[in-house]
Parts: C-alpha cells; structure tokens; sequence
C-alpha cells in the first residue's frame, strides 16, 4: 500500500493517482458527449479549408507566428525592468569575471564584519 | 569470494571503471566506430549497475567508507595516527548515493543519445574520451570525503565539460563559449584551493569529519566559507553568476548539455556539503541560509524573465535551468536557515529540504529530457533559432509528445513530478516567510508561459514549405528520450515511493553531522 | 620568518592577477593573469607548512627531525598539474577563436550576448 498512498508535506495530502483517476472520469465524460455529435465530414472539398470572411489565404509561412513576436505586449508592459536587465547580460567574459569578484566582496563583508 | 572482493571495493571501481574506458577509448576506436560504440555504451552500463548496487547497500546498511591504501577499506583511522583519518577516503552516505543515481541515470540515457545524434561528426574518439572522463569526474564529486579530492575532481570536470562545450566549433562561437565557461571555472577553482589552504593552515586536516569535528567559527573560518560558498554557487549557475550558463549551455551538443547539468548540480551538492556537514551548527546558519534564499530567489526570477524574450531555443532552456537552481537552493536554503532550531525543522525544515532535494533528481530527470528534444529537432532542422521553425508537430511526433511531457513536468503541472517538489517546497516554505513562496508560484507560472511559447513556434502550425522533407529522428534518441519521459511519468505518479525510500534518507543524512563523524572516526 | 613576508608576497601576487584578468583587454594577457592568481595560492599553500629552521621532509640521512609539512607541498605539485592542463585548454581555444574571429580582444569577441 505504501506504493500508492498519497505523497504528505506536513500541511496536506497529494495523491498523484486520484488526480488521475479523476481526469480519466472527466475526459470519459467528456469523450460520451463528444461522440454525440453528427460525424459527416466531407475530406479535401471547402469544408476542411480555412475561411477568413472571403479574403484569399496567405502563405503558409506567413500565416504563422514566430518566436519573437509572441509575448510583445508582456515585454512591452515590462520594459523598465527589461531595459535594465538585458544589457546587464553583455557578453564580454571580463564582466562575468567583475560580478564574480564583486559577489565575493559583498559577501566577505557581509559574513565577516557582521 | 570473487563477489566479496567486488562488493568491498565498489567506491573505488565506481570512478576506475570511466576512468579506465575512457583511456582505452582510443585504441578501441582505432578498430571500427561500431566497436568504440559497443564499448562506450558497455562501460556506461557496467558504471550504472555498479552505481545502483553501492547505493542499494548504503540505503540497507548506512553510510559506506572506503578509505585507499589502506589494509581493509573500511580501517578510516589508522592504528598509529593519534585519532585521525590520515587517508584520502570515499564517504559514500544516503546523499552521496542519491546524486550518484541521478549522474548515472542520466548519463545513461544522454551517452545512448549521443551515439546516434553524434555519429558522422569527426573526432568522435576525443568526444567519448572527455566523456567518459567528466562522468567520473562526477562520480568523484559526489562520493568522495576529502575536502581536496573535491577540488581535483571539480577541477577534472570544469576542463571535460570546457573541451565539450567546444567541441562543435560553429565558426568559433562555440570556442568562446567554452573559453569563457573555462576562465570561470578557473577562478572559481582558484577560490575554492584558497578556502581549502585557510581551513589546513588553521586545523592541519584536509578530511571532511576530522575539520568538521575541529572547526569553529573564527573569522578566517568565515572567510573560506564565503569564498568556498561564491565558488560552488559560480559553478551552479545562480544569479548573479550565472553569466556563463547561456553561453555554455546553448553551444554545446546536446547530449553534453544534459550531463552539464548533472555537473553543475554535484556543485550545488558540494554547496550543501560544505554548509551542512562540514561546518554544521558552527555557522550562524540564518546569515549564511538566508543568503543562500536570496542567491535563490534571484535566480528564480532573473532566470525567469530573461527566458521569455529568447528567440534561441537552447539558450531559453538554459535560462531555465538557471530558475530551477534557485528553486532548489530556495529549498535547501530555508533548510538551512532553520537548522539549528529541532522544533522548526521537524515542523517544516525537513520538508523544504525534501522538497530542494526532490527537485534536483527531477530537475536532472526532465531538463535532461527537454535539452534532449532541443538537440533532436536541431538534429533535423540544422538550426537553432525559433524564429525559423513552425508546424514540427505533423511530422515529429514523438518528439512533440516528450516535449510535451517536459515541459508540462518544469512548469508544475500535474501529475508530473515537477508539482510534487514543487508542492512540498510551496507548503514549507509559505510558513517560513509567505513572499517566498509567492514569487516560487509566480515564477512557475512565467516558466509555463515561455514554454507554451517555444510550443507554439516549433509544433503548432501548419506544415512550412521549407521543412518538407523533415522526418522523426533515428530510434536511439528516442529510445534515450522515452527512457527520461518513463522516468518523469512514474515519478511523478509516485511521488511517496522516491521521498520514502530515497529522499527522506538523504535529507537525514545531509542533517545529521554527528551520525557522519560518528561513521567515520569512530568505525574501526 | 621576517616580518611574514611571504603572506604580504601572497597578497601582492594575488591583487596583481586579479588586477590583470580585471583590466586588460587581451585574451593572452588575461591567461598570464589568471597564472599569476595560481602561482599566488600555490605560493600560499606552501609558505602554509614552513616551520621555523625546519629542513626538508626526507628522513635519510636527516641532521635533525624538525621538518617542514609535505602535505601542503603534494597540494601544491597536484594543482601545478591542473593550472598546466587549464592553460594548455585555454590557449589552444585562444588559438582557434583567433582562426575565426580574427581578434584576440576581449571587448570583441561577443557573439553570445543577453
């Protein structure tokens, strides 16, 4: 029994395999409803094409978001703190080396004298 | 008799085996690259069996010793020495064990990876020797007692994990990524021998129990910690030292990067070595634990929010796995800055402890995994840039589903084991101070934001003209892939089983001084 | 000994290579430093096991017992060893960032930042 009993902080019960066993209950649910539905779909005619209110379809590439646009609003709401950390990260190896040596001190003296 | 004298020695053929394969690998190789395979994977194998048996009887029968060149492997203080260890010794105890099974399980999976993802590049002899040498130069980290046999073997590891990292020269970028890893592993070595004279000149001992029993808290004592404790922290990637872990982690193969970090968390368990065990309750623990919080929590969430704006996709990994440091030094370090208070640390020292520790071996387990993904869809496409992929998920299947089960484990969701350790640190660590704890749940929410992010652009999609021809990826990577995702699954689907039979231990372990001086000063 | 010359000679070595790695721009320059810094605490670990009059630690044929400490000397051999493999590897990586960047200034050899 002690291979399934749920995980215990000091504060409260975890057991991984209830969760489980929960969302199988759910997704099986779900899945009789799902199945409900009408099943007539025709392959390859109109009805598997996207339809964008009549416009012509672009190309595929640009259809697609990159990586770099994703996430513009949140770094754009966070660009004070943006603009201070990312030139923080330089590139240049003697800074690297300046943060290790400046780490070093403030904790020497923070251990040390007090 | 023959399996008397092999159980005897284990510690020892623990870190002989790699040693041993990786000097022969050479002239194995000169044969065939079929036979240099087989003999790799074969060394590999024989270090994992040999790792799981030692740390089978450590968990059945205690801490185990091995003392070299001495009579019997267990005579720690010899008969005409005065009462110390005068020998350099392997002090294998229930944490000890634990990192080993981590090194060796990923190393496993990552050395299978690598024989397929590694195979028409040139030089492959040097690759598997560096290998083989930086997994004994873990093996060492982890095992040993000695305070300077610590920094050989960290030494040994800093020079393989930089001749790695350079091994694909991309036009010189990966060169300067192994060069500016190198000249801060060097500084941070020069750091630690530094600490490592201070401690011998005061105490005349190099061995971790004899300096643990002698120590005090003078300032020269206080001046190697620090030292010792900016040196680990540097080769463990906190903020803000972290400076190198982007550069280095997004230029090396990808089966490296995995083992690196396995690497750079023996550092971290060197860290708690040195604060735990060696100088104990000596330490004013609530300085040097809580600044060890805040090298935590720094690093959480500078890792964190430097991720999301990457448009590399090993370089954003690599900043996560500088936020999953912190969640493990924020763990330990809450340990730590209770330690010298019983009731707090029954109440919920213990668990934070577990949790830190429980989330190294799952860390290794799933960071392990998503690098390996990263280097499969670069094995396929021949780039790293996410601005370039889109639609992968029609064609790489499988590789989707274990990026999938990764990044769902990192960012806590459950059932995987992510939110088990997760869970453990969150409840402990709200009592201890309730801002921790709520940048710990924000941070995981960023980290599930930025790796929806790099699913997004790399599966999602529709299939882009120009990667037509892209198929799935050879079976060994799978395989080795498959074996980190099974990992990830079953840990976290039984979270109780690793916390009691392995975890618990360790957290005891590391805890308990008195129990590690009384092995090996007071054993025969 | 006089005046504990050697520690101030340990601290002098020591502010000199940090100096060194910290303010110089090339690559080269930075590798003597970090030489320096190692000489520095290899000097360190054995002016650690003088003892006053002591001779060397050989027991043939010694005309009196008082002895320096080997250990610190072993410790300083062994990391002579380490800091001559670190600068075999980092001056073969200078060798082929020069092939390919054409630079050895650190300021310039940046091509992984933020």
């Amino acid at each position: 029994m002690a291979v399934i009993s749920p995980l215990s902080s000091g504060f409260g019960l975890w057991g991984p395999l209830f969760w489980v066993l929960a969302f199988a209950i759910a997704f099986i649910i779900a899945f009789a409803i799902w199945s409900l539905g009408t099943a007539s779909y025709k392959k390859g005619t109109e009805q598997g094409r996207p339809y964008l209110s009549g416009n012509p379809e672009p190309e595929k590439g640009a259809v697609h978001i990159r990586a770099g646009n994703l996430y513009w609003g949140y770094t754009e709401g966070l660009k004070g703190y943006y603009d201070r950390i990312v030139p923080l990260h330089t590139g240049i190896m003697t800074d690297y080396l300046l943060w290790i040596f400046w780490v070093t001190g403030i904790l020497l003296i923070l251990v040390v004298v007090i | 008799m023959t399996w008397e004298v092999i159980t005897s020695n284990l510690p020892a053929l623990l870190v002989a085996v790699p040693l041993f394969a990786a000097f022969l690998c050479p002239l194995v190789g000169r044969i065939s690259p079929g036979m240099r395979a087989s003999w790799v994977f074969g060394a590999m194998v024989l270090t994992a069996a040999i790792a799981y048996i030692l740390a089978f009887i450590v968990y059945s029968q205690g801490t185990v010793i091995y003392v070299f060149g001495a009579t019997t492997p267990d005579l720690s203080v010899p008969i005409d020495s005065g009462g110390i260890p005068i020998r350099i010794m392997f002090t294998v105890d229930a944490m000890s064990a634990l990192m080993e099974i981590i090194a060796v399980t990923v190393g496993l999976g990552v050395l299978l990876y690598s024989l397929s993802s590694d195979e028409r590049r040139s030089g492959l002899e040097n690759y598997y020797t560096i290998f083989l040498l930086m997994i004994a130069a873990v093996l060492g980290m982890v095992s040993t007692g000695d305070l300077f046999n610590f920094f050989v073997f960290l030494e040994i590891s800093s020079l393989a994990s930089a001749g790695l990292i350079a091994y694909r020269v991309e036009k010189g970028v990966a060169v300067e990524a192994g060069l500016k890893y190198l000249m801060v592993s060097t500084i941070a070595g020069i750091f630690f021998l530094f600490a490592i004279g201070i401690l011998y000149g005061q105490y005349n001992a190099l061995n971790m129990a004899i300096l643990a029993e002698r120590i005090q808290w003078t300032p020269l004592d206080k001046i190697a910690l620090v030292l010792m404790v900016a040196a680990l922290a540097t080769k463990c990637g906190s903020v803000p030292l972290h400076f190198w872990t982007p550069d280095a982690y997004s230029m090396a193969p990808a089966a490296v990067t995995a083992m690196l970090v396995v690497a750079s968390q023996a550092s971290l368990y060197g860290l708690f070595r040195i604060s735990f065990t060696l100088y104990g309750v000596a330490l004013s623990y609530v300085t040097i634990g809580w600044v060890i919080i805040i090298l935590g929590v720094l690093s959480m969430v500078v890792g964190v929010t430097m991720a999301i704006p990457q448009k590399d996709i090993k370089r954003l990994m690599a900043y996560h796995a500088v936020s999953q440091t912190g969640y493990m030094l924020l763990g330990v370090g809450v340990g730590l800055a209770v330690l010298g208070d019983q009731a707090l640390l029954n109440s919920y020292g213990y668990t934070a402890m577990e949790g830190g520790i429980f989330h190294i071996m799952n860390h290794a387990l799933y960071k392990g995994l998503l690098f390996l993904t990263a280097g499969a869809i670069i094995y396929r496409i021949g780039t790293s840039d996410l601005n370039r992929m889109g639609g992968l998920g029609h064609r790489m299947k499988y590789t989707m589903v274990f990026f999938m089960i990764g990044s769902l484990a990192i960012a806590g969701i459950p059932p995987f084991n992510g939110f088990a350790s997760k869970f453990l640190i969150y409840e402990s660590v709200f009592l201890f101070s309730p801002v921790l704890a709520i940048i710990a749940m924000v941070v995981s929410i960023l980290t599930l934001a930025s790796f929806v992010k790099v699913f997004h652009s790399v599966f999602m999609g529709p299939p882009l003209p120009e990667h037509d021809k892209v198929s799935e990826v050879p079976f060994p990577m799978l395989a080795a892939m498959g074996f980190l995702a099974i990992l990830v699954i079953i840990s976290g689907l039984f979270p109780q089983v690793f916390i009691q039979n392995l975890i618990v231990p360790a957290v005891h372990a590391l805890t308990n001084q008195a129990g590690y001086l009384g092995t090996v000063l007071g054993g025969a | 000994m006089f005046w504990n010359l050697p520690y101030i000679a340990v601290v002098l070595l020591t502010i000199i290579g940090i100096a060194t790695i910290l303010l110089k721009k090339n690559l080269i320059k930075m590798f003597l430093g970090v030489s320096i810094l190692t000489s520095a605490v290899n000097l360190f670990l054995i002016v650690l096991g003088y003892r006053d009059s002591g001779i060397a630690p050989i027991y043939t044929y010694a005309p009196s017992e008082l002895m320096v400490l080997p250990t610190p000397q072993a410790l300083c051999l062994t990391s002579i060893v380490i800091g001559v493999a670190t600068s075999a590897l980092m001056l073969s990586f200078a060798v082929v960032i020069y092939r390919y960047y054409g630079t050895v200034n650190v300021d310039e050899i940046r091509e992984l930042k933020e």
